[in-house]
């Protein structure tokens, strides 16, 4: 069975058919229409790459390529792929160097991924050697447009991707801007390998509905109850979106233990709850806020654990989450230390993040004989729009409007 | 050689790998002292000099938090770890000190029946020993790898 021959059932975004999380032909027209197409996929952050010479190794869905700052302090991305064989040009994580060299055949590129020099290009005496005419730059590796917005780096391979802002619209912008407010500094990083589909994670990240509901530990310490005071965003052309909490505004509400929800079990409290003590460093009054930016990248800022997630397809089944926990250059130790503390809340082992991994995992676990069926995602309704209840999967149907249009599906 | 501080601290580490693979999560804070602090890490940070860490605590108040969290909020797949330990160096600092540096894997055993090997790293431990035994002042766990597979919820 083709791509083609899949058909979108007849409900449009209300319904999400579980081939799309399964079908290595999907996987691979996802590659080329929308990871290889006109989005922008992030990179990293550029304060990873603070000097010349600085570069780092990532994918732009499952392509590898090199994330370079230049002599000239620009910063470049291009495929990791040599013009010869086609192998890794480049095998470290990240570094630091005035050019990369393959190791296969020693064929040797700048940091704006042009092809300087090939070993023995004129032979060795005489013998050997290329032909006069040949084009090894013919295949050199293909080059990607980058953009620097706030500090956050993203690449596309395409011509028509419009400019980052455009792209993610004016409120999602303005929110990455609230964030990225001033130059920052890494605190680290680290993976998880998710047991699904990538479109899952991006899906659970986008939907406001499960977050209650799923992370007991939110519920219980009122963090974030859907009765308490917050939205969702829904920008661009659907696939980003803003949701957003004001924690102390709680209503007090008792709707969770009315209907008997799991999510809240009475008696729970912390020992040492100074791990969530938090400061209004943005002066809003938001507590959280979480930000994607279609296909594959998410900002976070949970109190003072501030992060950005790189989503990237290992397969149709497989996704790794790379996770980078970022302050300010300007925070003291004892902000540093809040940050760190709070990071307990997010990653593989986070207070309000483990079950993410988990549940994405049953999802592509639980479909496995359905690919005929389709989830069911009516919560607000079945259009996209912005919306000041979180009690919906609006921006998860917005996932799903974008990656029809380029997956023209 | 010191032979019988050797013995204690791989008693000590022994000890503390079977609560843990008992599922006697309950009794893991008490291997710390009051202020002991916990972190897992990832190699690659500790070489880069980055402070993140995925499990943070700095007092056995925040260790229970993480057990109660565990038994009580966290939602995860049943599952259970075996801990190994081994090539344990111990280094005494002062007379009521010592310093270990060990190696572990940890293979874990989903409800599915699926074994794999899930971590392998080292323990950087700093230990009290006085007259009521030894405890962790500082045990850093440092993954060798950067990337867990979907969740680390039961700590190493």
């Amino acid at each position: 069975m083709s791509a083609d021959s899949r058909t979108w059932p007849a409900e449009g975004l209300a319904r999400v058919p579980y081939w799309v999380y399964q079908d290595e032909r999907i996987y691979a027209r996802e590659q080329e229409r929308l990871f290889r197409g006109a989005t922008w996929n992030f990179l990293g952050l550029e304060a990873e790459l603070p000097n010349a010479g600085d570069f780092k190794t990532t994918f732009v869905g499952d392509m590898p390529v090199v994330v370079a700052r230049d002599e000239t302090g620009a910063l470049n991305c291009f495929e990791n792929r040599c013009a010869h064989r086609g192998a890794l040009l480049c095998l470290k994580d990240r570094g630091s160097a005035s050019e990369i060299a393959c190791v296969y055949h020693n064929w040797t590129y700048d940091l704006r991924g042009n092809l300087t020099g090939v070993a023995f290009r004129r032979g060795i005496r005489g013998q050997g050697g290329m032909p006069d005419d040949a084009q090894p730059e013919s295949q050199a590796p293909r080059k990607l447009r980058v953009t620097a917005f706030c500090g956050l780096v993203f690449a596309t391979l395409s011509e028509e991707t419009p400019p980052f802002e455009r792209y993610v619209g004016a409120e999602v912008a303005a929110r990455i801007r609230r964030v990225m407010k001033e130059p920052v500094r890494v605190l680290g990083g680290y993976s998880q390998i998710l047991p699904s589909n990538w479109k899952l994670y991006f899906e659970n990240v986008k939907d406001t509905y499960h977050a209650s509901l799923l992370h007991l530990f939110f519920s219980t310490f009122r963090l974030n109850r859907l009765e308490q005071k917050g939205g969702v965003i829904v920008g661009g052309d659907g696939g980003s979106h803003v949701s957003f909490t004001m924690m102390k505004s709680d209503a007090g509400g008792d709707e969770y233990e009315r209907a008997g929800m799991r999510s809240v079990s009475g008696g729970y409290r912390l020992e040492a709850p100074q791990m969530l003590e938090s400061v209004d460093e943005f002066g809003d009054g938001i507590t959280l806020q979480i930000l994607t930016v279609f296909p594959g990248f998410v900002l976070q800022q949970i109190m003072n654990s501030l992060a950005v997630r790189q989503v990237l397809p290992k397969g149709p089944g497989r996704t790794e989450l790379v996770w980078t926990a970022f302050g300010y250059a300007s925070d003291d130790d004892r902000m540093t230390e809040r940050r760190l503390k709070q990071a307990n809340l997010v990653g593989p082992s986070g207070y309000i993040s483990l079950e993410d991994g988990a549940a994405t995992g049953f999802v592509q676990r639980g479909v496995q004989g359905a690919a005929a069926h389709a989830s069911v995602v009516e919560m607000g309704g079945r259009s996209v729009e912005s919306n000041e209840s979180r009690v919906t999967e609006t921006s998860v149907r917005g996932l799903w409007q974008q990656y029809r249009r380029h997956m023209d599906l | 050689m010191d032979v019988e501080l050797q013995l204690a601290i791989e008693n000590l580490l022994a000890r503390y790998a079977h609560a843990l693979d008992d599922d006697r999560l309950e009794e893991w804070p008490e291997f710390f002292a009051e202020n002991g602090r916990y972190r897992i890490t990832t190699a690659e940070n500790l070489e880069r000099g980055l402070p993140l860490a995925i499990i943070y605590a700095d007092s056995r108040a925040m260790l229970r938090d993480r057990v109660s969290a565990l038994r009580h909020a966290n939602i995860y797949e049943s599952q259970r770890y075996r801990h190994t330990v081994s090539a344990v160096l111990v280094e005494r600092v002062d007379a009521r000190t010592v310093k270990a540096t060990s190696s572990f894997q940890v293979v874990r055993v989903m409800r599915t029946g699926e074994s794999t090997l899930f971590a392998s790293g080292r323990c950087l431990d700093r230990i009290r020993m006085d007259a009521s035994g030894a405890l962790f002042e500082e045990r850093i766990v440092v993954l060798d790898s950067r990337a867990v597979d979907t969740l680390l919820a039961i700590p190493i």
